[in-house]
């Protein structure tokens, strides 16, 4: 079967590929672009450890297939810290130990910094609920949901 | 018998919540997880596995799919070692089948192929012949006569004359006459109860890779809890010697005792050793399901005799577990586990290791425990309710205590479950208020704990930093106590340690991450390296000083004379003396390598508000609070982490999470859709109470805190359960239509 060329901007960088068609862009992102950042915890959408924004929203990357990243703009846990300077909500996670193994943790902060950009003033419902394609096992989230609400507040105090 | 060099008070790091060393690793996505290392020539490999529950395997043929372009290899069980006995055989023979499918899921066939896509296409090519045979996944039908035999001759000489070929193992203990007891009671209550398999859940699939040349060494890189037990398995079933794989822990996404195991790594590197070229191994999700991990699932009987008083006067308990198709559930644990929070005269217990066709059980946090916790704590909370009394005073009436002689055996040394039990009462969770339709649950938890081989190394550096190295992967922040207990000794900042979990090369065997050890034992195994070390750094300064060894003690990261009668010498810093280590006698290590057998045990309680919607059936957990002895917290941070993580496992064993098995054997829930763990939006907040009671076998009193944590939730929330909606649940899980089930039998009479 023929690879399919793709051309796509991931963390703001303008990258090529060439993919099978049933390659998702979880795939493309992890074996042929080497960002093993985004995890596999399931392949059919469930565990959010794959999350991504696709041009702003935020996806599960195993439901996409690496064709139709042609012209959009992809964003990963690579590309949350700025330089050096984490963004505070990776700062919150490590000060808060809002993670145990570690696995989701990735997903989470995507799918989290998603919301926050969305919502910067999120009550815990909201957080729950938005955090719902996102499993954890490890932690009961207790420490997530506070690190997302008290980051939500410290950046709405910095703004 | 506390250690004579036990420190209990003044600590200066121990206590406080740093960050850990790993974090940034964590939240940028650079830490390198299971699936997340490749290697130049590296291929991919898909396991064929068995569709049916029992088969018979007639014939595998790999033509089709050998000549699939890109495929390299295939193997079958005629690739790995022969003549293997006992647990290495079980484990091979679940690693890959050899004549027999014993479940669906079991792996009959492995395929290397130069992609990921090549392999899973030529796995398709696979073509086995199945002959179908009878099976029986429940436990109770695995138990009776007409049940197909799983495998004859797998039962040990501790099972009694009569029993199925099924049940291969059986526990037996307790103390008293438990027929005189039940006559003492004023109440006695004698209950059936169930519980299914659930799995450990970890987000991260089990995954490796594997490099093995025609010399007979090999590397492996592997999500795993332990790696030396990796490196002696993985080294039996392929034929190698140990000391030639090389296993290295890459870190691990979550494992409750799911990644104990082995199952896929022997397969990379028979697949490796075949090709000649390293072999990458992932397994997809519904494999994890379908052939790693369950725990046991569960038949018991439990019956409880109590005076008007609430004295506990005899307590009996029978306990079946299914393990799947293979001997090793737990029944002695669970047997052990279910009266150990109680002090009683009378008490016997009995465990059956049953075999089904299903996968291979595994650990999963504190195995055995919880379903026997959920059992007796249902009929403890029952025999309150019918007397009128409060189900905390009952149990701080009958608490085990230190010299208590245990359930199981041995007299318990100082122990917290009193503790617990006292804060539990005092806290404001007890007497809040409850709203229409909620229910107030408590349960108590109980978990031996465990200390297990461990070997520690800490190098200092000539910049007065020092490198740990551990052997116990770190599942949920360990290096970060560990860095801290390394730095109270010496005296220097917690960021000067840099914690490593070193390779099988490295450091002597060190027994897996599990039974709750990792603090204890290898935090026991830190402090000692570091006193070992402390010990060369004051040997240096008294040759620098020309006074005796035993005339240098150390305090706050330097060497200085332990008396006026020492000499007057300014405290020389640890820096200091390392920048001159080469002049002054070589490298500074310290070592410990040691088995630690002074875990001590570890008791929880928990209280748990519920609201069942009777339209639906839907419990919902509204208030949580987690009290468990700690002995010591290291870093409490992640102590509460821990706390909070055993207590949602437990609320989705008692609530959602079940392996479903069809008539046919087949396994109906093989995704995260269908076999639900917690997600977010199900869970409160979890509040921790930490309580402290040093454990005398750790020089700060640590006891392990990770298994016990998971021990209370199922009865604590049955509990709530009955309080809300005024029906017993005695089957896991509380699902809405087993919930809608007893609400309409309560209806109808």
């Amino acid at each position: 079967m023929s690879k399919i060329h793709v051309t796509t901007t991931v963390n703001g960088d303008e990258v090529e590929f060439l993919c099978d068609p049933r390659e998702t862009v979880l795939d493309v992102l992890r074996d042929r672009l080497g960002m093993t950042g985004s995890k596999e915890g399931c392949g059919t959408g469930d565990c959010g450890a794959c999350s991504i924004t696709l041009d702003g929203r935020l996806v599960c990357s195993c439901l996409v297939l690496g064709a139709e990243a042609e012209g959009r703009e992809i964003e990963t846990v690579e590309g949350i810290a700025t330089g050096e300077d984490l963004h505070p909500l990776q700062q919150k996670f490590i000060e808060y130990a809002a993670l145990q193994c570690g696995i989701c943790t990735p997903g989470i902060l995507v799918a989290t910094k998603a919301l926050l950009e969305k919502n910067p003033d999120p009550t815990e419902t909201e957080v729950r609920y938005w955090l719902a394609g996102n499993l954890c096992r490890c932690t009961g989230y207790d420490k997530i949901i506070r690190a997302v609400m008290d980051t939500a507040a410290d950046m709405r105090e910095a703004s | 018998m506390a250690l004579d060099n036990m420190k209990t008070t003044g600590f200066t790091q121990v206590g406080t919540t740093p960050n850990r060393p790993d974090g940034l690793d964590k939240v940028t996505g650079r830490a390198r997880f299971g699936a997340d290392v490749t290697a130049p020539g590296m291929l991919h490999a898909v396991i064929v596995r068995s569709p049916h529950a029992h088969a018979r395997i007639k014939r595998i043929d790999t033509s089709k799919a050998e000549a699939l372009a890109g495929v390299k290899g295939i193997v079958t069980r005629a690739d790995f070692a022969t003549g293997l006995t006992g647990e290495n055989w079980n484990i091979l023979e679940n690693v890959m089948a050899s004549d027999t499918a014993l479940y669906d899921g079991h792996a009959v066939a492995a395929v290397a192929a130069t992609s990921a896509l090549t392999a899973r296409d030529a796995a398709k090519l696979v073509e086995v012949e199945y002959e179908i045979l009878p099976h029986v996944t429940d436990v109770d039908k695995a138990m009776a006569p007409d049940a197909p035999v799983i495998r004859a001759g797998a039962a040990d000489g501790s099972v009694p004359e009569g029993q199925h070929p099924n049940v291969v193992r059986y526990h037996e203990s307790g103390h008293g006459d438990v027929q005189a007891g039940f006559d003492e009671a004023d109440l006695v209550i004698e209950d059936h109860f169930t519980t299914e398999a659930t799995h450990q859940g970890y987000i991260e699939p089990h995954a490796c890779l594997g490099i093995l040349g025609g010399d007979g060494k090999g590397e492996l890189w592997c999500c795993t809890q332990g790696h030396w037990n990796v490196q002696k398995i993985c080294a039996a079933l392929l034929g190698l010697e140990t000391a030639n794989l090389r296993v290295t822990a890459s870190e691990i996404g979550g494992g409750f005792g799911g990644k104990t195991a082995v199952f896929i790594e022997p397969v990379a590197l028979a697949l490796a050793r075949k090709t000649n070229k390293p072999v990458k191994l992932v397994m997809p999700r519904a494999d994890v399901f379908k052939a790693t991990g369950p725990t046991a699932s569960t038949s018991m009987d439990i019956k409880i005799g109590m005076k008007k008083d609430g004295t506990i006067t005899a307590a009996q308990g029978v306990f079946r577990l299914q393990g799947g198709a293979f001997p090793g559930a737990p029944a002695d644990m669970t047997a052990m586990c279910a009266f150990a929070p109680y002090a009683l005269s009378n008490v016997h217990q009995v465990g059956y290791d049953v075999m089904s066709n299903r996968p291979k059980q595994a650990a999963y946090r504190a195995p055995g425990s919880p379903m026997a916790a959920f059992a007796v704590e249902s009929v403890i909370d029952e025999l309150c309710g019918q007397l009128g009394l409060d189900p905390i005073e009952v149990r701080l009436k009958n608490a085990s205590k230190e010299g208590t002689k245990a359930s199981y055996g041995p007299t318990f040394q100082r122990i917290g479950l009193v503790e617990t039990l006292e804060a539990a009462k005092a806290h404001p969770h007890y007497s809040a208020p409850l709203k229409p339709g909620q229910g107030r649950g408590i349960s108590c938890g109980f978990w031996f704990n465990h200390g297990g081989e461990t070997a520690v190394s800490l190098a200092l550096s000539e910049d007065g930093t020092a490198q740990l190295a551990v052997g116990t992967p770190d599942i949920g922040g360990s290096r970060a106590s560990m860095a801290l207990m390394a730095a109270e000794e010496l005296g220097i900042p917690y960021e000067n340690i840099r914690v490593t979990i070193a390779d099988t090369a490295t450091l002597g065997y060190n027994e897996v991450s599990h039974g709750s050890r990792v603090t204890y034992a290898s935090g026991l195994a830190t402090i000692e390296a570091a006193r070992d070390a402390v010990k060369k750094l004051c040997g240096r300064a008294a040759a620098k000083w020309g006074i005796p060894e035993d005339a240098v003690k150390w305090e706050n990261g330097c060497a200085v004379p332990s008396g006026p009668n020492a000499g007057d010498f300014d405290p020389l810093p640890m820096a200091e003396i390392t920048a001159n280590m080469g002049a002054t006698g070589g490298p500074i290590v310290g070592h410990f390598e040691a088995t630690p057998e002074g875990a001590g045990v570890s008791f929880a309680t928990h209280i748990v508000d519920a609201e069942v919607d009777p339209e639906t059936g839907k419990t919902s957990v509204v208030r949580y609070t987690v009290v468990q002895d700690a002995g010591k917290a290291i870093h409490p941070t992640y102590v509460e982490g821990q706390f909070q993580g055993g207590a949602a496992q437990g609320i989705g064993w008692a609530l959602n999470e079940e392996y479903i098995y069809g008539d046919d054997g087949r396994l109906q829930n093989a995704l995260f859709l269908d076999y639900r763990i917690p997600v977010a939006s199900d869970l409160p907040m979890i509040d921790t109470v930490i309580i402290e009671v040093p454990n005398p076998g750790h020089p700060y009193g640590v006891r392990g805190v990770g298994e016990t944590s998971i021990c209370p939730p199922l009865a604590a929330i049955a509990n709530a359960v009955s309080a809300a909606a005024a029906v017993r649940l005695r089957q896991l899980p509380m699902s809405p239509p087993r919930i809608l089930e007893a609400l309409e039998q309560k209806r109808d009479g």
